[in-house]
């Protein structure tokens, strides 16, 4: 009842007002509807910018780093073990880059749970012939389901059915650079030397371009059996383990503890690409200030258009007082009528962010280097909402605070006997 | 408690200390029966009003005693205060002080919401009421602002009444109105003293009003001289 009357007494004085009350909601609504336009636009580009390259590494990658070894016989030899070794002119060793027993240690990741998938991968440097001229190259020898799951590699593809890797043997998925440099098309027969010299002729089945002309130029996926065959190597023969886990923040600790348990070399995605993070953290950081700036000037606007009602409604006020409503009382009218203004022009500002949002992501935005991207990127989150009109009632319950406070202070006798 | 006089003041005093002490307010004590119709009246600058406002629990500021319907009235805080007034007296001020955002039905119930012993309805059926006594209930539903002066007096007296009052207060109601007014308001007060056995402490200088009234209290220099 006591509720019922404050707002009836504060919706009174916003009609009394409607026009500044509006004015100072559409505030309100432009700093929630640029907040949450703002943050799902930059959000979407965050991760845009983000799956170029994360999406395409993983989480941890096992492999054969060329170093030297990590004890030399000398210090094996129990005659010297208690003098100071000095060695000189140390070579790193070349263990050859295949995983030794890679079967068990893919069986021993794909039974962890905190693994999500694995993805084996042959590598090998090639040379792509043409006539007389040779292009160095790469060929990543997968298992193309794995790598579709990990890395999303179809979204990359502009040509072809990624099935036909695993399906037709002797085909290959080679990068828009490569494919320019060669003059072939899809269902091209080009000519691949493995470094130990042996030609293949492998069937292109498919291009695929990730956007950076340093992989496209000379990357290019087969199946792990034909690189294998390439390489004329065992089932058995792979160069890289990848995986993904269910927490990637857990991935430098995961490295190192398998890294020593499989006796392989490992790098988690936070040491190979620490710069993409940061780079995240300060757009959503900028997004999430200029934000919270319009909404704090629109609590400034209602501020104003407050003190301004106050001073227009003092006898009102002092009438009020006069007749039995507490300093409380007229405290709770203003405050609830800055609580009206900032709730309706918050839900609009929803409304017009949606809107925006929507209207944003509409907008054709083609580039040569995202081949899947059609229109800006958008990310549509409820957590936006939720935080745009929180902090819009927040701001606005204290634009409202101080000039309620100065209204419940009011002195009514101060006020009556003026007149 | 129906013997205990209305309002009763204890040796009141009241100083306003800017820009130097100015004692306006002297060993007020008096007291006024249920009932009687009491005009207060003054020279300008007497302490009448500022009585008033004391008596009206609107200012706090004063040393001396004070009862209202034989509850004393200091040490209570602003809340407590603000439902005295709400709940026991009714007050008419010079200028009406309707709310023009609200119909004037709306603003002679509002104090009634306020105290929340009768609904909605039954507030509307009493407002219409005291608005056809006062003679404008034909214009419950327009807003203030398209009311005459005199009008608009009467809706602030209909509003004092809402809530039956123990008493009500008027600083200068007639101060602002012509001659016709000045008397209808007068006949309404009249009316109430002595059809409703209402109290009435009304502060004036209009000398022609206040010989008409039960009693008068006269002041000079902060002091009742005459009672």
């Amino acid at each position: 009842m006591k509720l019922f009357l404050i707002l009836d007494v504060a919706l009174g004085f916003l009609m009394a007002r409607l026009r500044q009350s509006v004015v100072a909601a559409v505030g309100v609504t432009f700093g929630v509807a640029m907040f949450i336009a703002l943050v799902s636009f930059m959000s979407g580009l965050n991760n845009l910018l983000d799956g170029l390259i994360l999406n395409r590494t993983p989480h941890i990658r096992f492999y054969n780093e060329i170093k030297p070894s990590a004890s030399q016989p000398v210090n094996r030899s129990l005659f010297f073990q208690d003098a100071e070794n000095f060695i000189r002119s140390v070579k790193p060793k070349d263990q050859g880059k295949e995983i030794y027993n890679s079967k068990a240690i893919l069986q021993a990741l794909k039974s962890d749970p905190t693994v999500i998938d694995v993805a084996p991968k042959a590598a090998t440097q090639v040379f792509f012939n043409t006539g007389v001229i040779e292009i160095a190259g790469i060929v990543n020898g997968v298992d193309i389901q794995a790598e579709e799951k990990l890395f999303r590699f179809s979204d990359y593809v502009l040509e072809g059915d990624i099935n036909d890797i695993a399906n037709s043997s002797n085909s290959i998925f080679i990068g828009k650079g490569i494919a320019d440099k060669l003059l072939v098309d899809i269902g091209d027969v080009i000519q691949v030397t493995s470094p130990k010299g042996d030609i293949s002729s492998l069937k292109v089945a498919g291009i695929f371009q990730f956007g950076l002309a340093e992989i496209d130029n000379v990357t290019s996926y087969a199946s792990l059996a034909t690189v294998q065959k390439l390489l004329v190597k065992p089932a058995s023969y792979i160069t890289d383990i990848q995986i993904k886990l269910t927490d990637i923040k857990n991935a430098p600790a995961t490295a190192v503890a398998l890294s020593k348990e499989f006796g392989v070399d490992a790098v988690d995605i936070q040491t190979a690409n620490s710069q993409f993070e940061t780079g995240s953290k300060v757009r959503t950081i900028i997004s999430y200030a200029v934000g919270i700036t319009l909404l704090i000037v629109a609590g400034f606007g209602i501020y104003n258009i407050l003190n301004m009602l106050i001073y227009e409604k003092m006898d009102s006020i002092a009438i009020l007082k006069a007749t039995g409503f507490s300093g409380r009382d007229v405290q709770g009218v203003f405050i609830l009528l800055s609580l009206i203004i900032g709730l309706a022009g918050g839900l609009s500002g929803l409304a017009v962010g949606l809107g925006l949002t929507a209207i944003i992501d509409n907008i054709p935005f083609e580039t040569a280097s995202l081949p899947t991207i059609k229109t800006y990127p958008i990310v549509y989150s409820g957590i936006y909402y939720v935080i745009g009109i929180t902090f819009a009632m927040v701001t606005t319950f204290f634009a409202g605070l101080f000039p309620a406070r100065k209204a419940s202070k009011l002195d009514p006798v101060t006020i009556i006997r003026g007149k | 408690m129906e013997n205990e006089p209305v309002l009763r003041t204890k040796g009141i005093c009241k100083s306003f200390f800017d820009p130097v002490e100015n004692k306006v307010l002297k060993d007020v004590t008096f007291q006024i029966e249920r009932g009687s119709f009491c005009s207060i009246v003054g020279k300008s600058g007497c302490g009448k009003s500022t009585l008033l406002y004391i008596l009206s629990t609107m200012d706090t500021d004063f040393e001396g005693e004070l009862y209202l319907d034989g509850q004393s009235l200091r040490g209570l805080s602003n809340m407590e205060l603000a439902r005295v007034r709400n709940e026991k007296i009714g007050f008419v001020f010079q200028f009406h002080y309707l709310l023009d955002e609200f119909t004037v039905l709306k603003n002679v119930i509002l104090p009634g919401i306020k105290l929340g012993k009768l609904t909605k309805e039954q507030l509307e059926h009493e407002a219409m009421g005291l608005l056809k006594i006062m003679g404008v209930d034909d214009q419950a539903l327009k807003k203030p602002n398209q009311l005459s002066g005199g009008q608009k007096q009467r809706i602030a007296i209909a509003r004092a009444l809402i809530n039956k009052p123990v008493i009500i207060m008027g600083d200068e109601p007639t101060g602002n109105l012509d001659k016709k007014n000045t008397e209808i308001v007068f006949d309404i007060f009249k009316e109430l003293s002595l059809e409703r056995k209402q109290s009435l402490l009304v502060v004036t200088h209009d000398d022609d009003f206040a010989r008409r009234t039960d009693r008068i209290i006269e002041m000079e220099d902060g002091r009742i001289i005459k009672s």
